[in-house]
This record gives structure tokens, C-alpha cells and sequence, in this order.
């Protein structure tokens, strides 16, 4: 099955999510900054709970390193 | 096409101070002569309430300053008789592109649909605004008294009247008004002698603005760069507007000295790296820093403020100008009413709940798209970067890249004046849409049909209901009535079948299936907080 990696599913939200993201970084040192990426990787890598979705995101994040 | 000739409107000597009859006390003072006030004056003249307009200038805003007039700002300003002009002379544009580096991120279209008279944006210098204002106001020679060159130098304010104290080249002199509306700006001097705080933050960062003269056909669009080459690292937007004049604002950060970036010597490479080319000429520049503010509350008693007095947003997204025209749009009808005695005076305090809700939403998109476009870190550097870089590529990071949201209208929608329905297809609180309908062999706007008091639209086929004091307007099928919707643009906006009550200021106050006289007499008097 083709994963949808591009679609919007956020909607009008996602200016929201994004100042929310900029507001929880917001104060920590870059390497607690990192750690916070890691754990919401983490968490959202449980809720969508697709190892297939997960791959593909994966693949997709890594291909800006392999320009 | 010459440079904008700024035309000095001169000092009158007023009455007070030239033995002519003068009036103990005016029904409205308004304080500032900018797009605010003397839309304002004009609002309130079309309803047949005089006031008395001061400034302390008599010429119109100096450099563009306000270039982007929103749809709903230019239906406000056909309301007010300004509209169709404004459109002629400006340039018209929807259509957004943002760039990431060289390479183009996404374009956006602001009006995807047809069947509106006034288009998605207009861009024309506030100069020729006033300037267009000022000549409507004096249309009303009866009801509008502009006074150039009367600045005010103290306001005392008690719960039932207001005294302004204002001086001229002749000497000073005392005003008593019912209402005093502060559209002076967000510098407000009204706002200072009331001692408020005007509580918000400021952005640390700098953008130098510049109107330049250059012969070239641009298409007609906004364009924005994130850190583009011409601009290492930077931000940039130019704007087209008429007589052969382009906008730009190049962000400079917050270590950037206004006093040495305002220098032509330092202008002119930079514009020259944007335009690639050297053969402009510079109109006018400025070096400015981002805040976001607004008043706890706008009505203070008699003392009411309106537009960047009573809050201010850093300028992306085209939510300063846009908002004040706003504020005056709600204020207007309600003032009058109120002058009238058809209102009680609680009806002004529903302007505070519903401009404040609009100036958050403005001060909210403003913030988020300064936040994007200004990272404060190493880690929203980051972020930011990354959605750009996704944004070529994905639709949902496209979505996520903020240039500015540009202002839309805001609703009303549960707020206390309207009153809600399930059965709305346009919901209660929402601006009226405009579609083309015909008219005895005549093309016109829906929106021109609603006139300056309460009105029942009215779609399809229903019995005609009367109720006084209520304009009436059907819109039939084609062949069935006066008023037609030949392209069904109507019908699709607004429902086949419904009865909407629209408020003054062209908002939905009400909507019914089957609508009776008194339900319709209620949401009127809900509207204009009866008790």
C-alpha cells in the first residue's frame, strides 16, 4: 500500500501546532531541545502505530542527507 | 505616471475661535484625519450623525504605509462611496508566491471563486485612501467638519461627556462632545491623557520599508522570500502598486541601526541586489520593529477607541489597516443608533466583544507569522528551515509555511448580538457574501442592495413578510422576481428558501426557514441590545 506522507490533515490547526511546538522548546539548551524531538518522535511513532507509515517517514526525512 | 503630489487640505480658523456660531456640544469629536478617522466620519454621516474631525496635519499620509486592502475592507469602502474608486486605481492582485532561497516553495490564490464585485486584494498607497476620504467627506458639508492643523492637547473624560482641548496657529480652545472616538494612531495621544496600558510585546527585529519608482511589468502578486541570495539569510516581500511604485521590506535584524539603514547610500545596494537592476529611484523609506498590542477594553466610558489606538500588529498579513476599517464598519451603525435613541447605550459594549475578538485574531496570526519569519533560536532556525525545505514536496508543510496569513473577515458567530440557527447556510455573526444578480435589465451586486439600516434577504420562493422599520429584499429565481440570481451564485451562498436578517454593517444578525414577524422583531432587538 502507497503510504500518504504529503497530504494535510492539520488543516486551519496547523498554525496552532506550530507556535505550540516553538512555545515547549522554548528556554532549553539545544541538547534538551534535541531530547524533546526525540521523545515526541517516540510518542508519535506509537500512535500512528504503522512500522509500514514509520519506514516511509523515515526514508523520507533522511533524503534531505542524501542530496 | 508622476509621483503622488501631496496637496495641503489648510487651516480653517474653527468657530469656537472666530466669533462664528459654534455649538455648546457636539454629538462626536474624532481625533485623527487617517483612513480610521475620517471613514469613521463618513460611517457616521451616512446615517445622518455630524461630528467634527481634528488633526494636528493637513496633508495626507507621507510615503504608502497602508498598501493592502482586503476584500472586505473594499466592501466596507463601497458602502462608504469610495469602493469603485479605489478598485480603479489600485492594482488588483490574488495570487501569493513564496520562495525559499531562489527556488519557488508554493503559490496561493486568495479568491478561487467568482461572482464577488470587489476582488481578493487591492494594493494602493494610504495617501491616495485619505486623499479619496477626504473628498467623499466633504460631500457632507452639513454633517462633516474637518479641522486641519487642531491638535489635541488634553482630553478630560466623565461617565456622560467628554472635553478636548485643542490648540491651533490662532490659540487654543474647548470642545464638549457626547462620544470622543480616538483614531490617532498607534501613538494615541487620547490613549496617553487616559493614562492605559497598552499591554502586548515587540518583536525584536528591524524591517526597512521602501517605495521605489521603476518603469518594469512585474505581474501583479506578492512575493516573499525566506532567505533569498539577493538577501543572505534574510526576508523579503515586494508589492506592486500603482504609478510605476514597488513596495519592499527587507528584514534587517534586531542589531541593524535604524538611523544608518535609513540612509539612501545603504538603501540603494540592497534594492539594487533585489531588482538586479539600478534604474529606480527612491520614494520614500523607513526602518521598523514588530509589536503587537492591543487595550484591555475599547469603550472607556465616552471616550471610544478605534483602529491601531486601540491595537496594533506587526504589518504581515495586512491586518492594521484592514482591522481598523473593521472597527469602523461595527462602530458606525451602532453610535448612530445609539445617538438616535433606538439603542440603549449597552449596544456600544457589544463593539468591545466583538473588535477584540477580531483584533486577537489578527494580533494571534500576526504573532505566529513573526515568530516564522523571525526565529528567536537555534532550534526554530531549524524548524523553520526543515518545513521549507519539506514545503516544495508536501502539501502539509506547504500549509505550515507562514509568510503573513492575510486578513480575512472575522465572525461574529456566538457572540450576544446574534441569534443563533441550526438551518443558517450562511451562519449568524458571518459578513454577508456578495453575488451578481440582475435588476430590471441590470447587472448589480448583491451587496449594494442592503442600504444602511437592518434588511430581510430573503431566497426563493416565500411569502413577502413585512416588518417595520426592516428593509425587504427578495432575490427570486431567473424570470420570477425585481431582483434575479441568473447565475445561482446566490442561492448557493445563502440557501434556496431562506430569510436572513442582516444587520447595518452587512453582517448575518439571524436566519430562518420559516421565518415570522416576531422572531424576526426579536433577533432586531437582540441585535440592538434591547433589553
Amino acid at each position: 500500500m502507497m503510504i500518504d506522507l504529503g497530504s494535510d490533515r492539520l488543516g486551519p490547526s496547523g498554525d496552532l501546532f506550530y507556535a505550540e511546538l516553538l512555545q515547549v522548546h522554548e528556554g532549553l539548551s539545544p541538547e534538551d531541545s534535541a531530547r524533546l524531538n526525540v521523545r515526541m518522535v517516540l510518542l508519535l511513532a506509537n500512535q500512528i502505530g504503522n512500522l509500514d507509515a514509520l519506514r516511509a517517514a523515515l526514508a523520507k526525512a533522511k533524503e534531505r542527507f542524501e542530496r | 505616471m508622476g509621483r503622488y503630489q501631496y496637496q495641503h487640505f489648510g487651516y480653517v480658523p474653527p468657530p469656537e475661535l472666530s466669533g462664528r456660531a459654534a455649538p455648546s456640544r457636539y454629538p462626536v469629536v474624532i481625533v485623527g484625519a487617517g483612513p480610521i478617522g475620517l471613514a469613521m466620519a463618513i460611517d457616521l454621516a451616512v446615517r445622518g450623525i455630524a461630528s467634527v474631525v481634528l488633526d494636528d496635519n493637513d496633508v495626507v499620509s507621507v510615503g504608502s504605509r497602508a498598501i493592502c486592502w482586503a476584500k472586505r475592507t473594499l466592501e466596507i469602502f463601497d458602502r462608504l462611496g469610495v469602493g469603485e474608486r479605489i478598485v480603479a486605481k489600485g492594482v488588483t492582485w490574488k495570487i501569493g508566491r513564496v520562495f525559499h532561497g531562489d527556488r519557488e516553495v508554493y503559490d496561493f490564490d486568495l479568491l478561487p471563486e467568482d461572482g464577488h464585485k470587489m476582488p481578493a486584494f487591492v494594493n494602493l498607497q494610504q495617501y491616495y485612501v485619505e486623499q479619496y476620504l477626504v473628498e467623499r467627506a466633504r460631500e457632507f458639508p452639513d454633517l462633516i467638519d474637518l479641522r486641519f492643523k487642531n491638535k489635541v492637547i488634553g482630553v478630560r473624560h466623565l461617565v456622560d461627556v467628554v472635553t478636548v482641548s485643542v490648540e491651533t496657529l490662532d490659540g487654543s480652545y474647548q470642545l464638549t462632545a457626547d462620544y470622543l472616538l480616538a483614531c490617532d494612531g498607534a501613538k494615541s495621544l487620547v490613549r496617553a491623557e487616559l493614562g492605559l496600558e497598552f499591554a502586548g510585546k515587540l518583536f525584536e527585529e528591524r524591517f526597512l520599508i521602501a517605495d521605489i519608482e521603476l518603469k518594469a511589468d512585474f505581474p501583479s502578486e506578492r512575493r516573499f522570500w525566506f532567505e533569498p541570495t539577493f538577501h543572505a539569510g534574510q526576508s523579503a516581500l515586494l508589492h506592486k502598486q500603482p504609478d510605476d511604485i514597488y513596495r519592499i521590506d527587507l528584514q534587517l535584524g534586531w542589531d541593524a541601526d535604524p538611523e544608518v539603514e535609513r540612509q539612501p547610500e545603504n538603501v540603494l545596494p540592497r534594492i539594487e541586489r533585489v531588482l538586479g537592476r539600478s534604474d529606480f529611484e527612491l520614494d520614500w523609506v523607513s526602518v521598523y520593529t514588530f509589536q503587537c498590542r492591543r487595550l484591555e477594553r475599547f469603550v472607556h466610558d465616552r471616550v471610544i477607541f478605534v483602529g491601531d489606538s486601540a491595537h496594533v500588529v506587526s504589518p504581515f498579513g495586512a491586518r492594521g489597516g484592514n482591522g481598523g476599517i473593521q472597527d469602523v464598519d461595527n462602530l458606525g451603525w451602532k453610535l448612530a443608533a445609539v445617538l438616535k435613541g433606538h439603542a440603549p447605550e449597552a449596544l456600544l459594549s457589544s463593539y468591545d466583544d466583538e473588535r477584540i475578538r477580531g483584533a486577537d485574531e489578527n494580533i494571534a496570526n500576526s504573532s505566529r507569522a513573526t515568530n516564522f519569519m523571525t526565529p528567536k533560536s537555534a532550534m526554530e532556525k531549524i524548524l523553520r528551515d526543515e518545513v521549507l525545505d519539506l514545503a516544495g514536496e508536501m502539501p502539509f508543510a506547504r500549509r505550515l509555511v507562514n509568510s503573513g496569513r492575510l486578513s480575512v473577515p472575522c465572525s461574529l458567530a456566538g457572540l450576544p448580538l446574534q441569534t443563533p440557527s441550526a438551518d443558517a447556510v450562511l451562519e449568524p455573526g458571518s459578513p454577508c457574501k456578495d453575488a451578481p444578480l440582475r435588476k430590471d435589465g441590470e447587472d448589480v451586486w448583491l451587496l449594494n442592495q442592503l442600504g444602511d439600516g437592518f434588511a430581510l434577504l430573503s431566497f426563493g420562493s416565500r411569502p413577502r413578510i413585512e416588518v417595520t422599520d426592516i428593509a425587504y429584499i427578495h432575490v427570486a429565481r431567473p424570470e420570477e422576481g425585481d431582483l434575479q440570481d441568473v447565475t445561482g451564485h446566490a442561492f448557493e451562498r445563502y440557501g434556496d428558501g431562506m430569510t436572513y436578517l442582516i444587520r447595518p454593517d452587512q453582517h448575518v444578525a439571524a436566519a430562518f426557514r420559516i421565518p415570522d414577524a416576531a422572531a424576526i422583531c426579536a433577533a432586531r432587538d437582540r441585535a440592538l441590545a434591547r433589553p
